[in-house]
């Protein structure tokens, strides 16, 4: 592909279906959004359907970060289990050439039911008939890449950014180790869960040897919007999330909250990002035992619309100053958008990506159940890990009702230029 | 000390009793009628979207359509007595107010900046075969409602205060062995009240923190540290001596300001706090004690398992007969839980004999157990709601 990068801000879904022949062009920036409305049934599209829409992979930047957030996820985090740094970069250009053509809506090498007759496809074929359905694939960096218990395996020690940390303890961690960390991550994005899930099981499938699969997620519905276009979604604790989140047109703020610059320390991170993924389980049955007061109170917000309990509608700026009886601020101090909000945070913001999530229920029949928190930030030591202490140790929304049981952080490389590899100017 | 409860069993209703129950608390207001008034507050007006209501539960939908914070009433024909009241309503926020009424005259009132007496109009009450009276006089009973759970309080207290002193004196002499015969019954007195220590700021962290809850950096203080080094999966785990007096001294110290909280003269419960208190407790439970995170050293979960339910069924015990006039279906219902709970858990001993260790539990009987917990938990959520409205 030699298309000329789109800039993300404004990605403009477009190409051609998984079978270039249906050659249906989406022109319409909006029909991300109209696809995602109706995610999975859509998902089943015929060639006459406008809403086929489909990314590019190149550009400025990685894609699936300001594109507008699909519904869908499948995210993997996978161990090297090749020590040999030719390994992990031939895994890297095969990734690229698969990630650009399932973007495109088309299959791997010849296809799900092509090529030779006494070899297993190249393409595992779930997909076969499915539009390009808006995904991204985009990928990263964990720390143990560069460094793993004092071993620098791939001579990469020297280029690991100090804004790679070792997230530390947050108060109520309950990490199961199973869903800790990583060395390379992918966060796959569709309209169409079957799209993500066919992502993510040909890219595994292409590491074997290489890489394995540690840990990896799925998300049924988005908790966030990235683009002004997009509603508020809810999160399972049923109020809406992410009202506030940075948002694609906010290009001066994603500038300079997002994208890491080549001054920022390690210049092969220029354009790129941190992904911080959080799995954060809810005690969804002791919070749906909890009155509606409570439950308002301790978001700081109105369950129905979303309003901040100082007044105004969804989009009205919280007044934490404003007064009910007794001179007790609407809004209590300890509430949830108290604590999130920028200014108590230093004016820090974040451009959260994340989904709702359902893996079945556990041994005593609750749904194990939660928020896969996904958030882009240009430095977490100062976005993420101060605000998280102070939601983990004084939010009690966070310490009744939360339990965060995975977590891990990324270094996500910037846009993959033509010609190139994810991640090159790390090894050059 | 042995729980006395004020609770009188009843007869288990029948399952179609419980149901019908269950999905008239769990659901909606015990009124298929009321759809609700609508009541429009602004600087200057306050409209009421009709004057009359039928006998019963009435549910106003307050919207503050004003700049200021707004405020509503319904008001006994003096204008003098608050019926109820819903307050700290922001600009452009709508608040339902429920509350039952009898037959009668009253007044309706906006009260837009929280100053002043409001913008009143009349509001008539007229008859019904619901009636919506209430025996008894329930400003009494929720006085008498939040003395006997004080007084539960206190002398749950002093007990703990007791047996944490003799808990640490043990364990400064190092006489572990009998450290580790107090601790789980030490810990019954503060389980059965703990949502009370939990209102006192710190205290709680400061004196039940488990590991995981501590940030880095942060100091562990309290009953899980020592029983950390009490018990024997923590082999390799030590503490010097000077860790171990400072600890049992700072334990000692904690429960003794617990004490004085709660034996100061300004000490109130109101009846929200003690039903949202049991319901508390159950979550303790839910989330702590049936998982047997609680005490992962001393797998002691069930002492404190069965403390948070003999605490939540004091606290229910107090508020039943409000409840009882309000919703005897609900109060028939957490009789035959709390019944059903009680009678699983003594399967597996006692307070005053010991229980079996958590670990010693099958996976079908952690099971069975939380499946009690979240029966009784799903309608003990609904008390709150049933003792004040």
């Amino acid at each position: 592909m030699t298309d000329a990068p789109l800039p993300d801000a404004d990605e403009t879904p477009s190409g051609p279906s998984r079978r270039a022949v249906l050659g249906v062009s989406a022109a319409v920036a909006g029909t991300a959004v109209v696809a995602s409305t109706a995610g999975f049934a859509l998902g089943r599209a015929t060639a006459s359907d406008l809403t086929l829409n489909a990314y590019n992979f190149r550009g400025d930047h990685q894609s699936g970060i300001v594109t507008p957030q699909q519904d869908r996820l499948h995210f993997a985090a996978f161990d090297m289990t090749s020590d040999s740094r030719d390994d992990l970069i031939t895994l890297l250009k095969a990734w690229t050439v698969a990630a650009e053509r399932l973007m495109s809506g088309g299959e791997l090498g010849d296809g799900a039911a092509g090529g030779s007759y006494l070899a297993p496809p190249d393409d595992t074929g779930e997909a076969m008939g499915l539009p390009a359905s808006g995904l991204t694939i985009t990928f990263g960096f964990g720390p143990t890449l560069f460094e793993k218990d004092g071993v620098d395996r791939f001579g990469l020690a020297a280029k690991r950014p100090e804004q790679l940390i070792d997230l530390p303890h947050f108060s109520g961690d309950m990490l199961d180790e199973a869903f800790v960390g990583g060395d390379l991550c992918i966060q796959a994005c569709a309209d169409d869960p079957q799209v993500a899930v066919h992502a993510i099981r040909n890219l595994s499938r292409i590491a074997f040897g290489t890489a394995a699969i540690r840990w990896a997620q799925l998300g049924f519905g988005r908790t966030s919007s990235t683009t002004k276009a997009q509603n508020t979604p809810r999160n399972l604790m049923g109020f809406k999330d992410g009202t506030r989140n940075l948002r694609a047109e906010d290009t001066e703020d994603i500038d300079r909250f997002v994208w890491s610059d080549a001054g920022d320390g390690q210049s092969w991170m220029a354009s790129g990002s941190y992904l911080v993924a959080r799995r954060i389980r809810i005690r969804v049955e002791i919070w749906d035992r909890t009155s509606l007061k409570e439950q308002e109170d301790l978001v700081g917000r109105t369950k129905g619309s979303g309003s901040p309990l100082s007044g105004g509608n969804e989009f009205t700026e919280p007044d934490f100053t404003r007064e009910g009886r007794d001179g007790e601020p609407l809004i209590s101090p300890s509430a949830h958008v108290t604590l999130a909000h920028p200014d108590a945070n230093d004016g820090q913001r974040m451009l959260r990506r994340g989904y709702n999530f359902t893996d079945g229920a556990d041994d005593l029949g609750r749904l194990n159940a939660g928020l896969f928190f996904l958030a882009y930030v240009r430095d977490p030591r100062t976005q993420f890990v101060p605000v998280q202490e102070q939601l983990s140790k004084s939010d009690i929304l966070t310490v009744e009702y939360l339990n965060t049981t995975g977590s891990a952080l990324f270094a996500v490389p910037g846009g993959i230029g033509s010609g190139e590899y994810v991640g090159q100017a790390l090894f050059s | 000390m042995r729980l006395k409860s004020p609770v009188a069993k009843t007869a288990a209703p029948s399952i179609a009793v419980v149901v019908a129950a269950l999905a008239l608390s769990a659901c909606v207001p015990n009124d298929p009628a009321a759809d609700g008034i609508a009541v429009s507050s602004t600087a200057t007006d306050c409209t009421v979207a009709t004057a009359t209501a039928a006998a019963g539960p009435v549910v106003f939908h307050v919207t503050n359509d004003g700049e200021d914070v707004t405020e509503f009433y319904l008001l006994a024909e003096d204008g003098l007595r608050i019926i109820s009241e819903v307050e700290n309503i922001g600009p452009g926020i709508t608040r339902d107010l429920v509350v039952r009424v009898p037959e009668g005259e009253y007044l309706t009132a906006c009260k837009p900046g929280m100053v002043g007496d409001g913008i009143q109009a009349a509001f008539t009450v007229t008859p019904s075969e619901d009636g919506g009276e209430l025996t008894g006089d329930r400003e009494e009973q929720l006085t008498a409602a939040s003395e006997q759970y004080i007084l539960y309080v206190r002398d749950q207290v002093q007990t703990l205060v007791q047996k944490t002193d003799d808990f640490v004196a043990a364990y400064e002499a190092g006489d572990y062995d009998a450290a580790r015969e107090i601790y789980a019954d030490a810990r019954v007195h503060w389980e059965r009240i703990e949502p009370v220590a939990e209102s006192f700021g710190d205290l709680d962290p400061k004196t039940d923190a488990r590991e995981a809850d501590l940030a880095e950096g942060d100091e562990w203080t309290g009953w899980h540290r020592i029983e950390k080094h009490l018990f024997p999966p923590a082999e390799g785990y030590d503490l010097t001596a000077e860790e171990q007096q400072a600890l049992a001294e700072d334990l000692k110290a904690n429960i003794a300001t617990l004490s004085d909280e709660v034996n100061a003269e300004d000490f109130a419960l109101d009846a929200s706090q003690i039903g949202n208190g049991a319901k508390g407790l159950l979550d303790e439970v839910a989330t702590g004690k049936v998982t047997g995170e609680e005490e992962i050293w001393s797998h002691t979960d069930l002492w404190d398992f069965q403390a948070n339910v003999d605490g939540a069924l004091v606290a229910f015990g107090v508020l039943r007969d409000v409840v009882n006039e309000t919703d005897p279906e609900l109060v028939a219902l957490l009789d035959t839980r709390f019944d059903d709970l009680n009678v699983l858990l003594a399967k597996y001993g006692s307070v005053d004999d010991g229980f079996v260790l958590y670990t010693d539990l099958t996976d079908d009987e952690v099971q069975e157990l939380s499946r009690a917990v979240d029966a009784l938990s799903e309608p003990l959520s609904q008390l709150t709601a049933a003792a004040v409205l």
